[in-house]
């Protein structure tokens, strides 16, 4: 199943300023696609069309052959560089939510025997990410690290087909870094997830995804810098195994984005 | 040598500091009562702090000779009972319509510029009309402390609602929350402990409004005895009141703060 997701003709424009222009292509269930480019450059826009906070000024994205909702859905689970976690719920209260919304519709709270399943469900996710021994704790009392961590377990509960990422660990350690880079391919391996992921960093880019676009303006009228939108310049396929290859492909895109943003 | 913008007083330094300015201004009251009384013995502007005591101790420890009751008392209660039920209907009404408001844009856009015009009619100024509508027993007074006091509620806590951040809003709906699901569990219990500081900002207010409506028209209540002892420049008798409302209305305070931080203890090392 190679068009698992599929853009067709993809454009956002704000008025006359275009961010985005013609974007077409396919991925398949299971790649992680990391997003990157120069700030501005539109792939944060395009991780919102996937969310469902903005809508495509043209084109359609569909997700099975759906076309996506246009809201944001438990379809689609988000983690965002920070806000993701709610503050006044404990870590476990916040991984059991996603399961409290769905089976109490009315009051979005569960009891008794219902509740004590929800929490046997969230301690599950807790301990896949790491934060089995911080479960009564606030989001205030966590680490920014613990805190994405609890926002990844709080996606995953609701099995979202996507997973998106918004820049997760730009506000991280280096250290702290590596580790979440460990959890995130541990869980998208073992969940057989389906994931794009918005990062500044480059390398963080390469040594994540299986599949790497770069965003960037084909087109640059120097009148009129908000004509021409950005699209994918490069659509990379990232292999695990050939780190020789990688390397060079990082360097050449890195030279080509140093290039294009000194003129 | 420091440069004073960073010299910062020590613990004890800025108790001692904090608490001059206070005896400074006992030490002028009696410094200036002590003079006039030199030139007259009946003078009742500035009574002594013998007079002031005597007055506490007749109106907070001694029944009334004419109803037997213990007037401070008496007026405290009737007063903390009407600022109580005001405040208490004004911040229901601001939580409710603040949050409606501030989480559905459909209810804020015919809501808004009512909101606004409401907030800038003059409470006093309508005051005969609550008078007129609701006769001048306890109803009237507690709708003026409601009217003058839940718009600033209002609009604060609809401001409070709309600048949590969207992000958590987003996520909520990704964990598939509902529009209903979404304001019981993610807005509300976040928007309460911001509802108690609106109740703090706005006790002052409150007081005002109280105090208004009950020097015109009442039969006890803080208000209405200093009002009703004006005529008789008893002063000796204001001073302590007035003294009176300030503690409580700095007890009031205190006490929601600390039910604040006791019940939401996230909310406030959050910030």
């Amino acid at each position: 199943m190679n068009n698992f997701i599929e853009l067709t003709n993809i454009s956002k424009h704000y008025g006359e300023k275009v961010v985005l222009e013609r974007m077409a292509t396919q991925v398949a269930k299971g790649e992680f696609v990391t997003l990157v480019g120069a700030s501005g450059c539109g792939k944060s826009t395009f991780l919102k069309l996937l969310l469902g906070t903005e809508v495509a000024s043209s084109g359609a994205i569909t997700i099975e052959g759906q076309l996506i909702e246009k809201e944001p859905s438990s379809e689609r689970g988000i983690v965002f560089q920070k806000y993701s976690v709610f503050p006044h719920l404990n870590v476990r209260q916040n991984v059991a939510l996603g399961i409290e919304f769905e089976r109490s519709v009315g009051l979005g709270r569960l009891f008794g025997a219902k509740r004590k399943d929800a929490i046997e469900t969230a301690n599950g996710w807790l301990e896949a990410v790491g934060l089995s021994a911080s479960a009564e704790l606030y989001p205030h009392e966590l680490s920014g690290g613990m805190q994405q961590r609890l926002a990844l377990a709080q996606a995953l509960v609701k099995k979202p087909k996507i997973l998106l990422l918004d820049e997760p660990f730009g506000a991280l350690d280096p250290g702290i870094r590596k580790d979440m880079h460990e959890l995130v391919l541990k869980l998208w391996q073992e969940n057989q997830l389906t994931v794009f992921m918005v990062t500044h960093d480059l390398r963080e880019g390469f040594h994540l995804g299986s599949r790497l676009w770069v965003f960037d303006k084909r087109r640059y009228d120097p009148h009129a810098p908000d004509r021409f939108g950005s699209t994918i310049t490069f659509d990379l396929p990232l292999n695990a195994q050939d780190a020789t290859k990688n390397q060079q492909d990082l360097e050449a895109i890195s030279s080509e984005l140093l290039a294009m943003h000194a003129t | 040598m420091q440069r004073l913008i960073n010299r910062t007083p020590s613990r004890p330094l800025s108790i001692a500091l904090s608490i001059i300015p206070f005896i400074l201004i006992l030490l002028a009251y009696q410094i200036g009562s002590d003079m006039r009384k030199a030139e007259n013995e009946q003078d009742k502007l500035l009574p002594s702090f013998t007079e002031i005591a005597s007055a506490i101790d007749r109106m907070a420890l001694e029944p009334s000779k004419r109803s037997g009751e213990y007037l401070l008392w008496r007026d405290t209660q009737s007063s903390l009972s009407r600022l109580v039920k005001g405040v208490s209907i004004a911040a229901f009404i601001g939580l409710i319509v603040g949050v409606a408001a501030g989480a559905i844009p459909l209810i804020a856009a015919p809501l808004n510029p009512l909101i606004t015009a409401v907030s800038l009619i003059p409470p006093l100024a309508i005051l005969p009309v609550l008078f007129i509508v609701f006769g001048l027993g306890e109803l009237s007074k507690i709708m003026l402390i409601v009217l003058g006091v839940s718009p600033f509620i209002v609009r604060d806590i609809l401001q409070r609602t709309q600048e949590l951040p969207r992000e958590q809003i987003v996520k909520a709906q990704t964990l598939g929350g509902n529009s209903w699901q979404i304001i019981l569990r993610v807005i509300l219990p976040q928007i309460l402990p911001r509802l108690i500081d609106a109740v703090r900002l706005s006790l002052g207010t409150a007081w005002l409004f109280l105090i208004a409506a009950e020097a015109i028209a009442s039969t006890d209540g803080l208000g209405y005895r200093i009002f009703l002892v004006r005529r008789y420049m008893s002063m000796d008798i204001i001073l302590p009141y007035v003294a009176w409302i300030t503690l409580l209305a700095f007890a009031t305070d205190w006490l929601l703060l600390q039910l604040s931080r006791f019940i939401y203890p996230w909310y406030h090392t959050e910030k």
